[in-house]
């Protein structure tokens, strides 16, 4: 069986899905951000076999980007977590609400 | 290139002067009290322009020339220009603001001096001065209705000026409103000629302005001089003239007699092709005028204040210029404005002189150890407890006294020829119009009445023996030199200054030089009534002795009465005339007609009426649109959880439903 582009793209949109309702749906802070990693590499996923199917290496050079920003991403985002749980001794959003009406 | 930069200094040094001492006063305490320095540039940013005014008036060769700045807006068809016209009448009237302002600055640092204010007067005086300039040199009514209000505000400061008295920021607020109606009035022809010719600027006003409709010029030179009224102090809008003398004394003569009050006056001569065009208007302007002169001339003679006496003679005067517009004479209006405002000028600034040496006196009076009676309280500006002050202030009371015979039409001073000049032109076209019978006859009694009022005021004050309690170990002292040099230089000028408009009985009106520089027959750009004067040269030299005749009459008649018998002459006199001097004592009662008519049925209808309308109707929907942001709010509030997850929820479903809005297209 060959490995045509609807492959890629069919495995892409399963991790995308699972990422957002990781982000939707799970209470854990550091497994939200796992989440959202999912769905970035999801898309990483779908630029590379885009720029493969019409031999343009633009899609890739993006890629390199995304991943960068992910690093940083990561890295405040943890940042934020340890800040918090210091706190308010817990990382479960559900509970974390101060903007409320 | 050379007149462009001497306008810009012109008109920028008095505001300089204003920007800086307002702001360097308000913000920077230390300097509030180097007075010296403080005088000195708001002097200076007045003194200057005066140079450059000279320097242009040298360098003036007849053609009226256009300095441009900037283009102030352009709006459609309308497009107001920042010009700055320079031509015969508005140097005329430049001179006079720069040269007589700069020398009541340089009075205002004596008379000034130790008030707390002192950095707030001077920025003040040199604002006016900014906004004085801009009416008389701006080249359309937009930017002469900019000085036009910029000078109504500064009167309206100045007047205030001691506002911790509640009395005079009555009189300030009743001096702004009083001119709002006029200026009202001066906008609604502002709109009627802009409707009529599309523009505002002199150039089109004055070649175009002349041919309109009869009924519209009417309506248009009759708002004109409503709006005049206001500002000039003229029936019936003149009431707030008197009171305005609550502000210092060089504001009164620099505001409330020199400069401000004739800028009603400068409006009509500056547009006189167009009211040369409404005949009907002129016979008003001629009686108004006419009538606000006796009337405010009567009124002078009974008054004990000597700056009441003072605010109604200019009152008087006043009418008169307005007497002279109403017969066609304009460039004399401007003669008189001229003259007018050297010998009232330096009237208020001996009368300010008095009042600073009376002021001592009251100060010894109250805190003075020699005297057992501590508690003498003693009103500096009334005459009944003045006299004598002529041994004391011997400067003041000769140009005080140079002054007097000069607005009272003593021959061969100044106020001989410029009112002798208004009352030939109202009589050389009495055989055309009947009204200018009207103005002349009364014209001639208000001259005596002129004379009488004028030397009683001397009199009272300066001759006589001194009538204030302890004059024998109390006594006033003359003025610093800073407050006598401007009396003397504007004595000097209010006895000299009539010989630039020598009577036409000399040598055919050939030495006139006023009127060759003004009238538009010589090429100046003030109008002049196309009648031909059929006076004999014979009846000519017969009104002019005429007018000498009465001027020494009165003023001998009152000196021998007044230096006789003194206060109690006028006691014969309220004997004599009655009610006749009970009205004029009282004003004939306009303020309390005034009040009656219009005031308090205003004071009523708003608090019965408005008051309510605004509690309930106003403020009542205001509460509304708060009440209703709260109702729905207080739904709607529940949306924010302060969950992430929830917001996130929310973006993908709405990413989501996007998506199948673009796949599936509904």
């Amino acid at each position: 069986m060959e490995m045509t582009l609807n492959w890629y793209l069919t495995l892409s949109a399963v991790l995308f899905t699972m990422g957002t309702f990781g982000v939707l749906f799970r209470r854990n802070v550091i497994v939200i951000l796992m989440s959202v990693e999912l769905m970035l590499n999801a898309v990483n996923l779908t630029l590379v076999a885009l720029s493969q199917a019409f031999g343009d290496p633009s899609g890739q050079i993006l890629v390199f980007f995304v991943i960068a920003v992910a690093a940083a991403e990561a890295a405040v985002g943890l940042a934020l977590v340890i800040a918090i749980f210091r706190g308010r001794m817990t990382i479960d959003v559900s509970k974390i609400k101060l903007f409320r009406y | 290139m050379q007149t462009q930069i001497l306008v810009q200094l012109i008109i920028l040094l008095p505001l300089a002067g204003a920007v800086l001492l307002g702001l360097g006063g308000l913000f920077i305490p230390a300097i509030r009290s180097r007075e010296t320095l403080i005088g000195s540039i708001g002097t200076a940013m007045v003194v200057i322009p005066f140079i450059c005014a000279v320097m242009l008036f040298i360098g003036f060769d007849g053609q009226a020339s256009i300095v441009h700045l900037f283009t102030w807006m352009s709006a459609g068809d309308l497009t107001v220009e920042f010009d700055y016209r320079v031509d015969q009448l508005s140097l005329v009237m430049t001179l006079i603001i720069t040269g007589v302002g700069g020398l009541i600055h340089l009075y205002s640092i004596g008379y000034m001096q130790g008030d707390p204010g002192f950095w707030r007067f001077f920025a003040y005086l040199n604002l006016f001065i900014f906004a004085m300039l801009n009416l008389v040199l701006g080249n359309n009514l937009v930017v002469l209705f900019l000085g036009w209000e910029g000078v109504g505000l500064c009167s309206y400061l100045l007047i205030g000026f001691w506002y911790t008295n509640r009395e005079n920021s009555r009189a300030a607020n009743k001096a702004f409103i009083m001119n709002r109606i006029g200026d009202f009035c001066f906008l609604l022809a502002m709109f009627m000629l802009y409707r009529e010719l599309g523009s505002l600027s002199f150039d089109v006003l004055l070649s175009e302005g002349p041919g309109l409709d009869t009924g519209v010029v009417n309506t248009i030179v009759m708002l004109l001089f409503l709006g005049a009224t206001g500002k000039s102090a003229q029936i019936p809008l003149y009431t707030w003239l008197p009171d305005a003398m609550a502000g210092p004394t060089p504001v009164s003569a620099l505001i409330h007699a020199a400069t401000m009050v004739t800028s009603g006056l400068y409006l009509l001569a500056r547009l006189s092709p167009i009211v040369l065009a409404a005949e009907g208007i002129m016979v008003v302007i001629a009686i108004v005028g006419a009538l606000t002169a006796i009337v405010a001339a009567t009124i002078a003679i009974t008054q004990n204040d000597i700056k009441k006496v003072l605010a109604y003679s200019t009152v008087s005067q006043l009418g008169y210029m307005f007497l002279a517009i109403g017969v066609g004479a304009f460039w004399v209006a401007i003669f008189h404005v001229m003259t007018h405002a050297f010998f009232k000028g330096c009237l208020f600034l001996g009368s300010g002189s008095v009042i600073h040496g009376m002021h001592g006196v009251e100060h010894e009076l109250v805190h003075g150890s020699d005297h057992e009676g501590h508690n003498h309280t003693l009103d500096p500006q009334d005459m009944r407890t003045m006299g004598g002050l002529k041994r004391f202030m011997p400067a003041t009371r000769m140009t005080f006294l140079i002054s007097t015979l000069a607005i009272a039409g003593i021959p061969l001073l100044s106020g001989y020829f410029s009112k002798d000049e208004i009352l030939f032109q109202a009589f050389s076209i009495m055989d055309q119009n009947t009204a200018a019978i009207f103005a002349w006859v009364v014209g001639i009694v208000t001259a005596f009445l002129t004379a009488v009022y004028m030397t009683r005021a001397y009199v009272l004050t300066f001759e006589g023996e001194p009538r204030w309690p302890h004059a024998d170990t109390v006594t006033p002292h003359e003025s610093p030199w800073s407050m006598t040099l401007p009396l003397w230089v504007l004595a000097a000028l209010a006895a000299g200054a009539g010989f630039v408009g020598l009577p036409a009985v000399i040598k055919h009106g050939e030495w006139n030089l006023i009127h060759h520089f003004l009238g538009s027959s010589y090429g100046g750009p003030v109008a002049e009534a196309a009648v031909e004067s059929h006076v004999s040269v014979a009846t000519e030299w017969t009104l002019l002795i005429l007018g000498g005749l009465i001027a020494v009459a009165g003023v001998g008649l009152a000196w021998r009465w007044y230096s006789k018998e003194g206060l109690a002459f006028d006691e014969k006199l309220k004997a004599r005339f009655g009610g006749l001097y009970r009205l004029a004592e009282h004003k004939y009662y306009v303020d309390e007609v005034y009040d009656k008519v219009i005031v308090n049925p205003l004071i009523r209808s708003t608090t019965g009426f408005f008051a309510p309308f605004d509690k309930f109707v106003i403020d009542g929907i205001v509460n509304m649109v708060g009440f209703l942001t709260r109702a729905t709010s207080f739904v709607f509030r529940y949306v924010q959880t302060g969950v992430v997850s929830t917001y996130a929820t929310g973006i993908v479903i709405g990413v989501v439903l996007v998506i199948a809005l673009m796949l599936f297209g509904l």
